[in-house]
């Protein structure tokens, strides 16, 4: 078990496991992205009350629940390069906090998108919208920190630690959000309970859910190999690889 | 020959004390910042008794966790800068309680001196008497946190030249919990109802702060000299 650990902090290992992991991951994710787009956006039933406006879910919750479990990952390969020096976790953080970023901006435009039919205003600050907003604050000040030092070693375990102080604090900072909300106004708007959906919306869902998790991993190994390919551009083993 | 580590924090201790008491105006010029900022925004909002005393905790709470951001940029930074640091992360003592005695100093000249003028502040933004011990106790306790974030976000950034602007990018989404149990607790109290349950909360998050902050910002002052 502990053979993989070492082979992961060996960057030709990597290079070649991610190149073969693309071409698996990339007709995968390619095929269920469209089976799932088509079947949500067409095929699925339209909300008996929101009509076809609800559609936008397929693209929103996906978005959302993979960049939140993306802050652990990252978190993760943080403690990974933190415990274990694996050089390979530091270039995986680096490559995770944008794709996070990306995610959870998405999640937060499609939502304000949603909002407006449905709300009848761009943004209502309600405790889910505001945790994911400091959710995407927080992958931002990683991206800046690792930004803001030359030494890219040092940069890595700046945000290692960074991130990992974000992820003890994630849950007060998601509790705390909810007492605010439940203090400020009462619960106005509610949304459809998740287990009350449909298995005609349901599965759809859950399908472009796993394809964005895939589009996740995909998107994360493209950066890290293009990490790869910059870093070590000068070493024989890389140029005998790509020749 | 090195002290016993008693010994040596209090030196510590006494060396930080110092050397800000040696320098009035750094400790007063938060204080006057904080009072310039309230004055911002009675001109902002315009002078309606009742509009600023319903909005006076969010107010005074937001400007001072401003102004805490502003002053845990010096954390660390001329220990840094003569070298200081360094014999602390060799010394054999945990650098984790060095660091500690350093930010609870700082806390010391910076928020509970905020802490104790703040009725002042409140005063001129109509804020109800009843109010005013609460506002007092949980900006003594919020502060306490908000040093331990700001000293988390500085340890990381004290190395980089325009650390400025980062620290406040890295502690802003971090202390959202303690600006909600400040603001909530004043608010209650205002309204006259019992605030003690936000300030244990508050007091929760200053205990746990005080156990796992240390090691976070023994990490991330090791990283930054080596940066």
């Amino acid at each position: 078990m502990w053979s993989i650990v070492h082979k992961m902090g060996s960057p030709p290992w990597f290079y070649r496991f991610a190149n073969r992991a693309i071409a698996w991951l990339l007709p995968i994710v390619l095929l269920a992205l469209v089976v799932g787009s088509i079947w949500g956006l067409l095929i699925a039933p339209p909300d008996y009350r929101q009509g076809n406006s609800y559609r936008i879910i397929f693209i929103h919750v996906p978005a959302a629940v993979v960049a939140l479990a993306g802050y652990y990952v990252m978190a993760t390969a943080g403690l990974m390069s933190l415990v274990w020096k694996i050089k390979m976790a530091d270039t995986a953080m680096r490559a995770l906090a944008p794709v996070g970023a990306a995610l959870t901006f998405i999640a937060l435009v499609t939502g304000s998108i949603w909002g407006k039919p449905t709300w009848g205003a761009w943004w209502v600050w309600d405790a889910r919208i505001t945790s994911m907003l400091i959710l995407f604050f927080l992958y931002l000040g990683v991206m800046a920190l690792s930004e803001a030092f030359d030494n890219k070693a040092a940069a890595a375990k700046a945000c290692a630690v960074l991130s990992l102080v974000g992820t003890v604090n994630i849950p007060i900072i998601y509790k705390s959000v909810d007492w605010w909300y439940s203090l400020h106004q009462p619960a106005s708007i509610k949304f459809t309970g998740e287990s009350a959906i449909d298995t005609s919306m349901l599965y759809p869902l859950l399908l472009m859910i796993l394809a964005f998790y895939g589009l996740f991993a995909l998107s994360v190994l493209l950066r890290m190999r293009t990490e790869l390919l910059l870093t070590y551009r000068q070493s024989a083993w890389l140029n005998a690889e790509v020749s | 020959m090195l002290p016993e580590l008693g010994t040596f924090l209090r030196f510590q201790a006494q060396r930080h004390l110092q050397a800000a008491l040696r320098r009035p105006g750094d400790i007063v010029g938060p204080l006057i910042f904080f009072l310039m900022v309230v004055t911002l925004f009675p001109l902002g909002l315009g002078p309606d008794p009742a509009v600023l005393a319903a909005l006076s905790p969010g107010i005074l709470w937001v400007v001072a966790l401003l102004s805490s951001l502003v002053v845990s940029g010096r954390l660390f930074q001329s220990d840094y800068e003569d070298g200081t640091l360094e014999q602390l992360a060799l010394s054999p003592h945990p650098l984790a309680l060095s660091a500690m005695v350093e930010v609870f100093c700082h806390w010391l000249l910076s928020g509970m001196s905020l802490a104790l003028v703040s009725p002042v502040f409140a005063g001129l933004l109509n804020m109800p008497t009843q109010a005013m011990p609460v506002l007092m106790s949980s900006l003594a306790l919020g502060t306490l946190c908000l040093s331990l974030i700001g000293a988390v976000a500085a340890s990381l950034t004290v190395a980089l030249r325009r650390g400025g602007v980062l620290l406040s990018l890295l502690s802003i989404p971090l202390t959202v919990p303690v600006l909600i149990f400040g603001t909530a607790a004043v608010r209650e109290a205002a309204l006259g109802y019992d605030p003690t349950s936000w300030l244990a909360l508050l007091g929760a998050l200053a205990a746990g702060g005080c156990v796992l902050a240390p090691f976070a910002i023994a990490a991330g002052l090791r990283i930054s000299l080596e940066a």
